[in-house]
């Protein structure tokens, strides 16, 4: 045999092994997460969660997010147009993930909003102008501070609001639900409890899909 | 040196190499699935033994086809500084030499517990025995190749 053979064969095996055991421990891991959504289904919603739609919808997203996190923001507007395509026969709950640093800070301001109605205007605010009051995956809340106004809010009421331990709770809460279910990503969707099979918007499209034909007939 | 020797050690040599590049890519793709399918985050430290490890996966199969007796001069001092690093890692690693206190941030110590495979191995032994095999055969293969080298250039002066 060819030196030249013993290389090819070589190159050739060690990138077959990589393949397959790539494609091993992805089957493995998809189960293990499937288990741990299931095992811990009470930890996907609490009562305190953010929602929105028809509170009778039979598929519930849940979807654990964190305001200075950009693919949160890129998904941000596939997730309303899923929730318009099957409106009333789906909704969504909102749970936090924030691991950028001082993203808990938003989180708060977010709580804070939400006491006047205005979650959602916030959030989208935030996720508009996400790249200007983020610096280096760092949030900078005092930037943020300054753009506020434009969803319509009453900043002193929110400053008041944030300060209170029981939104440093929910977000405690959060943190610890979303480790139960061994979420270390944001976004991270749940469609009726059942992960994504691998991340994408096309994935979370089918998965919703699949559960409203089974769920309305 | 007859030529039948000659072709003997040059084996010899090739296949020295060709162990080093094993471990070489070994290491290179056994780090990539840590990172990209188990997806664990490289500490800083693993970062820079990466960076010397990755092209030694490439110059070393490039001087194996065809057999270039230099290829060793150019990957020893890459494997060299590899080494520096994975030996300060496995100190940390290890305790044996304190890890400066820096306020908490984003990322992963080097001196974590995730970075145990198995309960058993952990990656900067791993790491550390990687570069001394690379470094032990190429070390071998420059002795081999070189003398021979300077007999043939002697001769031709």
């Amino acid at each position: 045999m060819k030196q030249s053979h013993f290389t090819l064969i070589a190159l050739f095996l060690l990138v077959l092994a990589f393949i397959v055991a790539a494609l091993f421990h992805d089957a493995g891991e998809k189960q293990a997460q499937e288990k741990r959504a299931a095992d811990n289904s009470s930890a996907l919603i609490k009562d305190y969660s953010v929602k929105a739609g028809n509170p009778s919808a039979k598929v519930t997203i849940v979807e654990f997010l964190d305001p200075a996190c950009e693919t949160c923001a890129r998904f941000h507007p596939f997730v309303k147009q899923l929730m318009q395509q099957y409106s009333g026969k789906v909704n969504l709950v909102v749970r936090y993930l924030p691991l950028h640093q001082g993203s808990d800070q938003m989180v708060a301001m977010l709580e804070g909003a939400r006491k006047q109605n205005k979650f959602w205007e916030v959030l989208e605010l935030m996720f508009e102008t996400q790249s200007q009051w983020t610096i280096n995956h760092v949030a900078q809340p005092d930037i943020f501070w300054s753009f506020i106004d434009r969803a319509g809010v009453d900043t002193a009421r929110i400053q008041q609001d944030m300060d209170g331990s029981a939104i440093m709770n929910i977000i405690q809460q959060d943190l610890a639900d979303g480790k139960l279910l061994g979420t270390d990503k944001t976004p991270t969707f749940f469609v009726n409890g059942k992960p994504l099979p691998s991340f994408g918007f096309e994935q979370l499209q089918t998965l919703v899909e699949s559960e409203v034909s089974a769920h309305y007939k | 040196m007859s030529a039948a020797e000659q072709i003997e050690t040059n084996t010899t040599g090739w296949w020295l190499i060709f162990i080093s590049w094993l471990v070489a890519m070994l290491s290179t793709l056994g780090s990539l699935f840590f990172s990209e399918v188990m997806g664990l985050i490289p500490c800083e430290l693993c970062w820079y033994q990466r960076i010397f490890m990755f092209p030694l996966a490439i110059i070393l199969l490039l001087g194996l086809h065809p057999l270039d007796s230099r290829v060793t001069r150019y990957a020893l001092p890459i494997a060299a500084i590899g080494l520096l690093f994975t030996l300060y890692h496995s100190l940390l690693f290890y305790g044996l030499i304190p890890e400066n206190l820096q306020p908490c941030r984003q990322g992963i110590s080097c001196a974590d517990d995730g970075m145990v495979l198995f309960d058993i191995l952990p990656i900067p032994l791993l790491s550390l025995a990687a570069f001394i095999a690379i470094i032990i055969l190429l070390l071998k293969a420059h002795r081999l190749l070189n003398r021979n080298n300077h007999q043939t250039r002697n001769t031709i002066i």
